[in-house]
C-alpha cells in the first residue's frame, strides 16, 4: 500500500497515473460539495443573522435546497446576448472556472495529502493560477457588451490587481518562516506554533486582501448590486452564470484552505485526525466571511484602490521586512 | 515622452449610462440619464413619470370625501401623513373644529407614521450602501407599528383612516396600552441601530463630506424637511407653523451642520428620538373618551377660493392646495410633493461626483416615487 501514499514521487506509469485521476475525481467532488453547502449556509447564517430563517423547504431543513438551485440554473436557456462577442462571452466563464479548481490540487487536507500534489512551489502556484480568473471575469465584463458588465467586469480587474500584491507579500512573510513555498513543509514548520502567531500582520493582511480577491463584502463592488445591478454577469443566465457563482465559491473554499494551510497550521492540531482540523479551520474562515457579509457596508471604488496601495501594501512591506530580519538575527 | 504622447492619442469617449427605470437602487422607477467618463459622472439627466397616475386631475371629479383614499397613495410609506395633510386643508378652509380624542389619536398615528417612514429610510440607504442586515431589521419594528396601525385601522398600508372632521374609528380597547409598550421598545431599537450603523467606519467613509450643499442652495430650490435642516436651516413646520395640537408638546428639532449624506441619515435617527417623545407626551394627555368625528355637513362644499395648508410630512412640507368654485369637488387640487422638490437639485449635485457616490446622493434624498410622479 505504500505507493498509494507516496504517488507523486513515483515515476508516472500507469498505476500512480490511475492513483492521480482517482484522487483528481474526489478532490473535484468534496470541492462541488463544498460549494454545495456553502451556498446553504451562507443563506442560512445570513438568515439567522437578520431574523430570518433562511432555505428550509427543500428536504430535511432545506439541505437540498442548492441542489435545487443548480439544477434550475442547468436546465435554465442558456441566453446569448445579440450584440455581444459570442465566442468570447461563451469562453469567459470557462477561464474564470477551470483555475479555481485548479488550484485545489495543491491544498494539503491531511496529513497524508493522498488526494492533492505535494508540489514544491505550492503557494506560487496558487497565486499564478487564481490570477488566470481576472481574464475569465474581465473578458465575461467586456463580452456582454453590457454598460454595467463593462464596469463591473474594469472594477473587477483593478481591484484583484491591486489585491493581489499585498495577498502576494503577506505569503512571502510565512514562506520566508518556512523556507519553503512547499505548502506541506509550511504545514510541517508550524509544529511547534501556528504562523498566526509571528506573522500576525501578515495574517491580518492577508485576510483583509483575500476578502477583497473573493469579492466579498465589504469589498464586492465587482458586483455590487446597489450600483452595477450585479456587474460582470448581469448578462449571464443558466449554467454559464453557475459556473461564475460556483468559481466564487470554490475560491472561497480554496482561500480558505489556503489561510488554514499558511497561518492555522493545516490539518495539525491535537486529539482530533487532521482532515477533521482542516475542516474545521476551513468552516471557521467561511464563517468569517460569511459574518461580514452581514456586517459591513460596501466600500467606493477610490477608496477601495487607495486602501491597498496606501495601507495593506506598506503594512504587508513591513511586516516582510521585520520578517526578514529577525530571521537573519534567529 | 514618446510613451505619454501615445497615452495622450488614446480615444476616450463619453458613456451614456442608463440608471433605471429597473434597477436596484432607484427605489421604484425613478430613471437617470448619466453622462460618464469612467466612473465620473458629467451629467445626470432625470427623467420621471413612469408612475404618473393622475391622482391631481383624479381629484378634480372627486367628492372631497372621496379623495382621502387617493391620498393613501402618493407617498405610499407615510399615509397617515398624507391623510391628515388633506383633511386637514379641508378642515381649516370650512373652519371645522375636531374632537380632542381624534386630535391626540392623529398626532401619535402621524408621529408613528413618521418612525415607520424614517426606519424604512434607514434600512434602504443602508441597502443602497452595499449593507444588507439593517435592510431586514428595521422591517421588524415597521412590522410593530404596521400591526398597530392595523388593528386600529384595518390596512397594513393604505389606511384611508382619517376623516374631514376626524377619524374613522376610535382606537380599540387595550391599543393605547400597546403604543405605550412599543415606546421603550422603539428607543431601545434606535439606540442599537445608533450603535450598529453610526459608528461603522466604511459608512463613515462613504457619506462624510458626500453631496454637501448649504442653506442658501437648498432654500433657493426650496426643499423642505430633513433636506433642508441637514444644512443646519431651522425649519420645521411643526415648530414654525404649528397646526393640529403640536404646540402643546415638547420636542426638538434636530439639525445637520455639513449638509452632507451622514447628517441626512443621522437626522432621520435623532426625528425618530423625537417622533417617540411627542407620542408619550400625546399619550399621557389623551382624554379617555369623547367622540372622534366632529360635526361635519353631509355633503362637503367649499367656499368658492383658494386654500393651502401644509404639515410636516416625513419628508419635508406635504401641502395641498385647493380651489374651489363652491361645489362639491376641488375645481383643481395642487399638491405640493416634498420627494418632487427635493429631488431638483440632484443633477447638480451628481456632477463630478462617481457612480458609488450617485446611488448614497440618491439615496440620501429619500424620495418616494409613488409622490414624485403622483
Amino acid at each position: 500500500m505504500d505507493w498509494l501514499w507516496q504517488w507523486h514521487n513515483v515515476g508516472l506509469t500507469w498505476l500512480p497515473f490511475l492513483g492521480m485521476v482517482i484522487g483528481a475525481v474526489i478532490v473535484l467532488l468534496i470541492g462541488l460539495g463544498v460549494v454545495t453547502y456553502e451556498i446553504y449556509f451562507e443563506r442560512k447564517v445570513l438568515g439567522w443573522m437578520q431574523g430570518r430563517i433562511g432555505p428550509n423547504r427543500v428536504g430535511p431543513l432545506g439541505l437540498f435546497q442548492s441542489f435545487a438551485d443548480i439544477l434550475k440554473l442547468l436546465i435554465k436557456e442558456d441566453v446569448v446576448p445579440e450584440k455581444a462577442d459570442r465566442s468570447l462571452f461563451l469562453l469567459a466563464p470557462v477561464i474564470a472556472f477551470i483555475p479555481s479548481f485548479m488550484v485545489l490540487a495543491v491544498i494539503p487536507f491531511s496529513r497524508t495529502h493522498v488526494f492533492t500534489a505535494n508540489l514544491s512551489i505550492g503557494a506560487l502556484y496558487y497565486l499564478a493560477l487564481s490570477a488566470i480568473t481576472i481574464h475569465g471575469v474581465m473578458l465575461g465584463g467586456w463580452a456582454s457588451n453590457n454598460k454595467y458588465a463593462l464596469i463591473g467586469g474594469m472594477r473587477s480587474a483593478a481591484q484583484m490587481l491591486s489585491y493581489e500584491i499585498p495577498l502576494g507579500l503577506s505569503l512571502v512573510g510565512v514562506v520566508l518562516m518556512a523556507g519553503s513555498l512547499n505548502l506541506n513543509d509550511i504545514v510541517a514548520a508550524q509544529r511547534t506554533w501556528w504562523f498566526v502567531i509571528p506573522q500576525i500582520l501578515g495574517f491580518l493582511v492577508f485576510l483583509v486582501a483575500a476578502t477583497a480577491e473573493l469579492n466579498r463584502t465589504p469589498f464586492d463592488l465587482p458586483e455590487a448590486e446597489s450600483e452595477l445591478v450585479a456587474g460582470y454577469h448581469v448578462e449571464y443566465t443558466g449554467f454559464r452564470f453557475a459556473f461564475f457563482m460556483l468559481t466564487e465559491y470554490l475560491y472561497m473554499f480554496a482561500m480558505a484552505g489556503l489561510a488554514a494551510t499558511l497561518f492555522l497550521g493545516g490539518w495539525l492540531g491535537p486529539w482530533l485526525p487532521g482532515w477533521l482540523w482542516f475542516a474545521i479551520k476551513v468552516a471557521a474562515f467561511i464563517f468569517f466571511q460569511f459574518w461580514l457579509r452581514a456586517t459591513m457596508p460596501r466600500l467606493r471604488v477610490d477608496q477601495l484602490m487607495s486602501f491597498s496601495w496606501k495601507v495593506l501594501l506598506p503594512v504587508a512591506l513591513l511586516n516582510l521586512v521585520i520578517t526578514a530580519v529577525v530571521k537573519a538575527w534567529v | 515622452m514618446a510613451l505619454l504622447d501615445e497615452a495622450n492619442q488614446v480615444r476616450t469617449e463619453e458613456m451614456l449610462l442608463n440608471v433605471g427605470p429597473q434597477h436596484p437602487s432607484t427605489h421604484g422607477v425613478f430613471r437617470l440619464l448619466v453622462k460618464i467618463s469612467g466612473e465620473t459622472i458629467l451629467d445626470a439627466d432625470p427623467v420621471i413619470g413612469y408612475l404618473h397616475r393622475g391622482t391631481e386631475k383624479l381629484a378634480e371629479d372627486l367628492q372631497y370625501t372621496q379623495i382621502i383614499p387617493y391620498t393613501d397613495r402618493l407617498d405610499y410609506l407615510a399615509a397617515m401623513l398624507n391623510n391628515y395633510a388633506f383633511c386637514h386643508t379641508v378642515e381649516e378652509a370650512l373652519d371645522i373644529q375636531v374632537p380632542e380624542r381624534a386630535e391626540y389619536l392623529r398626532v401619535i398615528l402621524m408621529e408613528m407614521q413618521r418612525i415607520a417612514s424614517h426606519l424604512l429610510f434607514i434600512g434602504t440607504y443602508l441597502l443602497d450602501l452595499g449593507a444588507m442586515s439593517p435592510f431586514l431589521y428595521v422591517f421588524q419594528e415597521r412590522e410593530r407599528i404596521v400591526q398597530l396601525f392595523n388593528e386600529i385601522s384595518g390596512a397594513r398600508m393604505t389606511y384611508n383612516f382619517m376623516r374631514i372632521g376626524g377619524v374613522k374609528y376610535d382606537a380599540p380597547p387595550g391599543w393605547l396600552d400597546k403604543v405605550r409598550a412599543f415606546v421603550p421598545f422603539m428607543r431601545e431599537k434606535i439606540k442599537m441601530y445608533d450603535s450598529l450603523i453610526t459608528g461603522n467606519e466604511i459608512f463613515l467613509d462613504r457619506t462624510r463630506g458626500v453631496g454637501v450643499y448649504d442653506a442658501e442652495t437648498a432654500l433657493a430650490y426650496g426643499m423642505s424637511g430633513i433636506n433642508l435642516r441637514s444644512t443646519g436651516f431651522d425649519w420645521d413646520l411643526r415648530r414654525k407653523k404649528p397646526y393640529s395640537i403640536y404646540d402643546r408638546f415638547d420636542f426638538a428639532v434636530p439639525l445637520g451642520q455639513h449638509g452632507d449624506c451622514f447628517d441626512r441619515y443621522y437626522l432621520h435617527l435623532l426625528e425618530m428620538g423625537e417622533s417617540l417623545k411627542i407620542v408619550e407626551q400625546a399619550l399621557e394627555q389623551i382624554p379617555d373618551t369623547g367622540p372622534v368625528l366632529g360635526k361635519v355637513p353631509r355633503l362637503i362644499r367649499i367656499p368658492a377660493g383658494e386654500y393651502y395648508s401644509g404639515i410636516e410630512g416625513a419628508r419635508g412640507e406635504l401641502g395641498f392646495f385647493i380651489v374651489s368654485d363652491g361645489k362639491d369637488k376641488p375645481y383643481r387640487l395642487k399638491i405640493r410633493k416634498p420627494s418632487f422638490v427635493n429631488l431638483q437639485l440632484l443633477p447638480q449635485l451628481l456632477r463630478g461626483q462617481n457612480i458609488a457616490n450617485l446611488i448614497a446622493i440618491l439615496g440620501a434624498v429619500d424620495i418616494v416615487l409613488g409622490e414624485v410622479d403622483a
